[in-house]
């Protein structure tokens, strides 16, 4: 295996589709290609990148890459029904949403990504999956893998290995896929339960499933054997040179216009924003001196943010004006904890001084603040 | 009465009965009905049904999850119309045409079919655009050449930045000069086009450009250079200037400053301000930072401010009050929480050190620095975040040296504290020395608060940090 770095201006030259002759597109129908980063949003971003300024008519691209802990939701998902949110914030865990459909996955170092470019006609995801298994079984024929009509790879026919994703675009297309083979199981199961109670949305659920590490089958099997399998397998097909560039994704030069996808992938919008409608219909049971309080919450939340917000409270528990004040302040804010928590805090300041009052308060928004 | 929008066509044409011919919305306070029409004698947009094209892999159906566009948006071709998710793989639906939505077949989380009409576009029937073709494809390359587009009848070439351009510019490719090979248009037509419509010359956008290679250490402190180098010679240059205002509605944090500020505004501020000589606290401060280190914790000048502050409350207590609605009574609490305002990305929040009177610096460093990386995570809790009493504002950190800080309520006083300076001062016997200088600047309450009060507090505050010593007199 050659690593080998991209020269820059022969990249840039085939980037741009200008009619200069370019290197990569004459002489070879493929590229393979790997991340020098772990940072899941400068990945998914080189994924965006690619899929917007790559020529995929005549070339075929194979992007190899590998995430610091993250969560990463599809496209069309909703982020408090697929994980706990909690958890991830406090173990820094970082969520991202991919533009590509399908479920929520668990990535971190253990677990590889592969994402096959091509142009939209050439979109087959069959083959590229019926290609990885290829590649495992050449590594190790003893390996009882194979893809099912889900898209996902079964190790043992009964743990699922690896899940599927793809994005169409006008003129390209991508297909990506995990691979499991070393990750944190338990932090796995741990983060991808949602705690959150009482959601219903339309968004795309994921399907749960057991998972296995191939590494748990094989211990001498290594993320940087199972990428070059891959890679090579790859190479093979498309009948190009078995070389892995790297790539930098942060290299603005190489990639122009990468910083700007980065940064989007960041966004509140983006992530939590483009959550479809859904609503929460739950009950707080606030422990108030020596009773239990069951209070009743009804919230619509449409793009990450609170459109309607029913907050069923004993008669005079809050006087009528502040409870008002505070549905009108949540009414359009974020569904999140940190701007409810400023929000009451503020609310809670320009409000009379009382002792009684502010206990209820903090009470209640403390449990408002849970269900996000 | 019928109206139809009248456009002026080099010829006009029979429309088919595919077609619709739609009023738009003005001609309905005329006639309530909607009328399907056969019309040769006037032309009218043509509405054109456009079908959800194949996907691939056999697929037949798809769920529409998000609308780019509404009824009534003007598109350009391959602008982004939908996006469909099938079977794990979501799919952005580009417009074949140009022209203006007329008619949205689905509604979010529908079922779309492969070969149904997915939006109803209405065409300006000036361009004569072909009519209705089978988009159901094995599509021959023509049509999926994206570099080219059918514009009467003319290949028009031009690579995808410079097409995004001309939308952003609103120019119609088929009226601007190809200067590249083909005739092909490149950046620099598009430009003088514009140059040609606005007779402006604006500097350029350095996104536009793309830069040559240069290695990590060189790209931050060249981009003054560059900057210096990207603006163009008048006249050679131009590049139109697309911004648009933007609106937002007040949310969030943003409402939660409107809120506070609304209140604080009804509480008659005065201010004062003074100078404090750090020199001897930033001696303390050196050599107790390592001792702080050892423990884990990272002390800076905050905790020292934050707890003479606190000895200053004991002795005027009237700072660390509270003032009811109705200005009937004055409540002294018995807690020193003092908040510390901190700069955090979605804006100013002000967690507070609880009970700073019974803590020591040491422990105040502690807390701060729990604050501090719960504000950062965005992860303060209400607690954190209710119950102060008495607020300082370090906006130093970011510069400046006077400040005329806003009191929040329901607090009575607030300090915001400068950057600290070194700048020569005298001394006792006439010399001149090299001294650390801090200003403060405090907002109080002047409706319980008078000006000597105030000023009697900050000597005795500026005194403590001044003298570190003579801290250890009334420390508790």
């Amino acid at each position: 295996m050659v690593l080998r770095s991209l020269k820059s201006c022969l990249w840039l030259s085939c980037v741009l589709r200008t009619p200069k002759a370019c290197f990569w597109s004459t002489a070879s129908g493929g590229l393979i290609i790997q991340s020098v980063s772990n940072d899941v949003y400068q990945n998914l971003a080189v994924e965006d990148w690619i899929h917007d300024h790559m020529d995929l008519e005549k070339q075929h691209v194979l992007f190899l890459w590998r995430n610091s802990p993250a969560v990463v939701i599809g496209r069309h998902q909703n982020p408090w029904q697929e994980c706990n949110l909690r958890l991830l914030r406090q173990k820094n865990i970082k969520l991202a949403r991919r533009r590509s459909g399908g479920g929520t996955v668990y990535h971190d170092l253990g677990n590889i990504n592969l994402t096959f470019f091509t142009s939209r006609k050439k979109y087959e995801r069959m083959e590229n999956l019926k290609l990885v298994v290829k590649a495992l079984k050449a590594l190790r024929p003893q390996l009882d893998v194979h893809v099912t009509d889900r898209y996902d790879i079964l190790l043992d026919r009964q743990y699922k290995i690896s899940g599927t994703a793809a994005k169409l675009g006008r003129t390209s297309a991508y297909h990506h896929c995990t691979l499991l083979c070393n990750a944190d199981k338990f932090v796995l199961s741990s983060v991808l339960k949602s705690p959150y109670k009482g959601l219903k949305s339309n968004a795309t659920p994921s399907v749960p499933a057991l998972v296995k590490n191939l590494f748990e089958e094989d211990p001498s099997l290594t993320s940087e054997m199972l990428l070059d399998a891959i890679a090579e397998e790859y190479a093979m097909q498309h009948q190009i040179d078995h070389h892995i560039n790297l790539i930098n994704p942060a290299d603005e030069t190489l990639l122009p216009g990468i910083s700007n996808k980065t940064k989007e992938l960041q966004t509140w919008e983006w992530v939590y924003g483009k959550t479809p409608k859904f609503s929460v219909s739950t009950c707080l049971n606030m422990a108030y001196k020596d009773s239990v309080l069951d209070v009743k919450v009804n919230m619509d939340v449409k793009h990450g943010r609170i459109e309607v917000c029913n907050i069923d409270l004993p008669e005079q528990w809050l006087p009528p004006g502040l409870y008002s004040e505070l549905v009108k302040s949540l009414t359009g804010s974020k569904f999140c904890p940190n701007e409810t928590t400023t929000l009451v805090t503020t609310l809670l300041g320009v409000c009379p001084q009382d002792h009684e009052l502010h206990s209820r308060w903090s009470l209640l928004c403390e449990n408002m603040v849970m269900l996000m | 009465v019928c109206i139809h929008r009248v456009r002026s066509c080099s010829s006009i044409r029979f429309i088919k009965s595919k077609y619709m011919c739609v009023f738009d919305k003005s001609a309905l306070k005329f006639s309530h009905q909607q009328r399907l029409f056969r019309t040769s004698a006037v032309s009218c947009g043509q509405i054109v049904q456009f079908k959800l094209s194949d996907i691939g892999e056999g697929i037949t159906e798809v769920t529409v999850k998000e609308w780019y566009i509404k009824e009534g948006d003007s598109v350009s071709q391959f602008d982004s119309i939908c996006e469909v998710q099938s079977d794990k793989a979501s799919v952005t639906i580009t417009s074949r045409y140009d022209g203006v939505i007329r008619k949205l077949h689905y509604s979010i989380d529908d079922i779309a079919f492969v070969g149904k009409p997915l939006v109803d576009i209405e065409i300006d029937a000036s361009k004569g655009v072909a009519p209705e073709e089978d988009v159901v494809e094995t599509p021959p390359m023509s049509h999926e050449e994206h570099t080219h587009q059918e514009i009467k009848g003319h290949k028009t070439l031009a690579t995808p930045a410079v097409r995004r351009l001309a939308m952003e510019n609103n120019i119609k490719l088929s009226e601007v000069v190809g200067t590249g090979k083909d005739n092909r248009i490149l950046k620099e037509d598009i430009l003088n086009y514009l140059a040609k419509q606005t007779g402006a010359i604006l500097p350029p956008s350095p996104k536009a450009e793309i830069v040559p290679p240069l290695r990590k250490t060189e790209t931050v402190p060249a981009a003054p250079k560059d900057k210096a180098r990207k603006i163009p010679v008048p006249v050679s240059r131009p590049i139109a200037f697309s911004g648009k205002d933007k609106t937002e509605p007040v949310t969030g944090f943003q409402k939660a400053m409107v809120k506070t500020m609304s209140a604080a505004l009804k509480i008659p501020h005065f201010g004062y301000c003074d100078e404090i000589d750090l020199t001897q606290l930033v001696q303390l401060r050196e050599e107790l930072k390592p001792l702080a280190e050892l423990r884990g914790v990272k002390l800076s000048f905050m905790p020292f401010f934050i707890k003479a502050a606190s000895l200053g409350l004991l002795q005027y207590p009237i700072l660390n009050a509270s003032l009811d609605e109705n200005c009937q009574n004055v409540t002294y609490k018995a807690s020193h929480n003092i908040g510390v305002a901190m700069d955090t990305e979605q804006g100013l929040i002000v967690p507070n050190v609880k009970n700073v009177q019974v803590c020591s610096v040491f422990d105040i460093a502690v807390e701060l620095n729990r604050l501090q990386s719960l504000g950062s995570a965005g992860q303060l809790g209400t607690s954190d975040l209710t119950g102060g009493t008495f607020t300082l504002s370090n906006i130093g950190t970011i510069g400046g040296t006077y400040a005329k800080p806003v009191i929040l309520p329901p607090e009575v006083a607030i300090g915001a504290l400068g950057k600290i300076q070194v700048l020569p001062r005298f001394n006792g016997k006439g010399e001149v020395f090299k001294a650390q200088i801090m200003n403060v600047s405090w907002s109080a309450d002047h409706r319980i608060i008078d000006g000597a009060t105030m000023a009697r507090f900050s000597n005795l505050w500026k005194s403590y940090l001044e003298n570190p010593a003579s801290m250890l007199l009334d420390l508790k």
